[in-house]
């Protein structure tokens, strides 16, 4: 289970300060499908990059089990980050090295021996469907492919939960199907936590159990999808469901 | 023409066998400094995986200050320095010295130059894996770079071909001391232009071989 209490992020730039997240709590459960969703800007990355411990939170704490993530330090740190494993939007795959190597990266870091490893990768592979790909490298691959590759070495060390940024919005309609597919699959199949963060209100509607809206660095509304989006209570949430009534956004 | 040539071919073989001692052991020496401390340039600056601003100017300062003094200069006020690591300061292996002191700063730079050619989103998404700073350096920043540190060796390479010539001419040995010695003191302009010869098929085959294994290994290339 993670939870999220107000967590408030602000950067100091030249510029001035952004706040990119003000008191956002919610908790996302073991096994939940939980989609994040707003507009561009609204603090969607910078939510799972604190989730992901690549930026400190400036006030408030995210609990994963109930430990506090920023207390973790040196071998803890590095466990806590096995336990959580992060689909970029960018894919960020080695360009230098094979699918069966980005995939089996994971567990060389994390020492696991060669036998076993590639064992390992060749059941991820498997899963994702791209055992005829293992020996491709990623500038060889499409889009989706390298979605997947992603996938397949973020569920490499069993994490307990996979953080999905945008995961298809730089794909096609059929691509994006299949890729909600597969994340459903592994949801089901492996009991895996899934977040997705999204601006797309289809990918929540097609996956997602839960959902938490997020406007203009603050949580709007959050809960069970169905209920969401049969009642959406704030006017951010009718205008991402293209409802009447949802009030205009710059 | 020919004839000097070959009754130089014994002058003309030790010379060729000198200058390619001087630039084998000053490019290894020179990366035995120049890749950590390229390393360093670049994990010590901001937003690095070691971010430590004030040694990152300081390193920065070393490596300009070293890259600004003329080479034969260099060579000149090293002699005392060199005496103390080589035990003289004439012949090959005394040079060896002044080229890695001049190139170090130089293989640094490219190295740097190198690694912020690695995307950073790579780097964080090893940091998300579990990588240790350490992993992070050597499977990420260096076998990511590959390909261009193995261009930048070949430049490099090609540079000290250049100085060691230099080297040469204040008593190295080499293909460059031979230039000087028949071409310029002995008027023999073909002994001359043999040694130029020879520097130009050097230059082309490290560029050839060192270029070829970039690409060869390059994984970006999609065929
Ligand atoms: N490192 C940073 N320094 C300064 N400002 C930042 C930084 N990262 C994000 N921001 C600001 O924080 C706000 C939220 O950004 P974030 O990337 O989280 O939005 P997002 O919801 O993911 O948007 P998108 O859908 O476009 O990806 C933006 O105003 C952005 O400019
Ligand atoms: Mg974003």
């Amino acid at each position: 289970m993670i939870q999220i209490e107000n967590l408030t992020k602000i950067f100091h730039s030249a510029a001035g300060e952004v706040t990119a997240l003000r008191e956002v709590s919610f908790s996302i459960e073991d096994g939940d499908v939980f989609g994040i969703i707003g507009m561009s800007g609204a603090g969607k990355s910078t939510l799972l990059r604190c989730l992901s411990m690549l930026e400190q939170p400036t006030s408030g704490r995210i609990l994963l089990d109930g430990v506090d993530l920023a207390s973790l330090r040196g071998k803890q740190l590095l466990a806590a980050r096995r336990r959580m494993g992060v689909v970029f939007q960018g894919y960020h795959l080695l360009m230098q090295k094979s699918v069966r190597e980005n995939v089996a990266f994971p567990l060389r870091l994390a020492g696991v021996r060669r036998a076993e490893r590639e064992a390992r990768v060749d059941e991820l592979l498997e899963l994702v469907g791209l055992a005829d790909k293992a020996n491709a490298y990623p500038a060889q691959l499409s889009g989706g492919q390298r979605q997947r590759v992603a996938i397949a070495r973020a569920l490499a060390t069993n994490p307990q939960v996979l953080l999905c940024d945008e995961p298809t919005s730089a794909l096609d309609p059929l691509t994006t199907r299949q890729v909600l597919e597969l994340l459903r699959e592994l949801n089901q199949r492996l009991g895996v936590t899934i977040v997705v963060i999204t601006h797309e209100i289809a990918v929540v509607r097609e996956i997602c159990n839960k959902v938490a809206v997020i406007d203009a660095a603050q949580f709007a509304e959050g809960g069970r999808t169905d209920e969401i989006f049969a009642k959406p209570a704030s006017s951010i949430t009718r205008l991402l469901l293209g409802v009447e009534g949802g009030r205009k956004h710059a | 023409m020919l004839e000097t040539i070959l009754s130089l071919k014994g002058v003309l073989l030790e010379g060729l066998g000198a200058t390619l001692y001087m630039v084998a052991g000053s490019t290894i020496f020179s990366y035995l400094l120049g890749l950590p401390l390229g390393v360093l340039l670049y994990t010590t600056g901001k937003g690095g995986i070691h971010e430590n601003l004030p040694l990152n100017r300081a390193l920065g300062w070393i490596v300009n200050i070293g890259r600004s003094i003329p080479f034969i200069i260099l060579i000149i006020a090293l002699i005392p320095f060199t005496r103390l690591v080589a035990g003289k300061a004439i012949g090959p292996t005394a040079a060896i010295v002044p080229l890695v002191i001049g190139a170090a700063p130089f293989v640094a730079r490219l190295v740097e130059q190198s690694l912020q050619e690695v995307d950073t989103g790579v780097i964080e998404a090893a940091k998300c894996m579990g990588a240790t700073r350490l992993q992070i350096i050597l499977q990420v920043l260096l076998g990511e770079s590959l390909p261009s540190l193995i261009r930048g060796l070949s430049i490099t390479a090609i540079t000290l071909i250049g100085y060691s010539a230099m080297a040469g001419t204040v008593g190295a040995g080499g293909l460059g001391d031979i230039a000087i010695r028949y071409g310029y003191y002995r008027y023999q302009t073909e002994v001359m232009l043999f040694t130029i010869l020879l520097l130009v098929l050097l230059v082309c085959l490290i560029q050839f071989l060192f270029g070829f294994t970039a690409n060869r290994i390059d994984k970006r290339n999609r065929s």
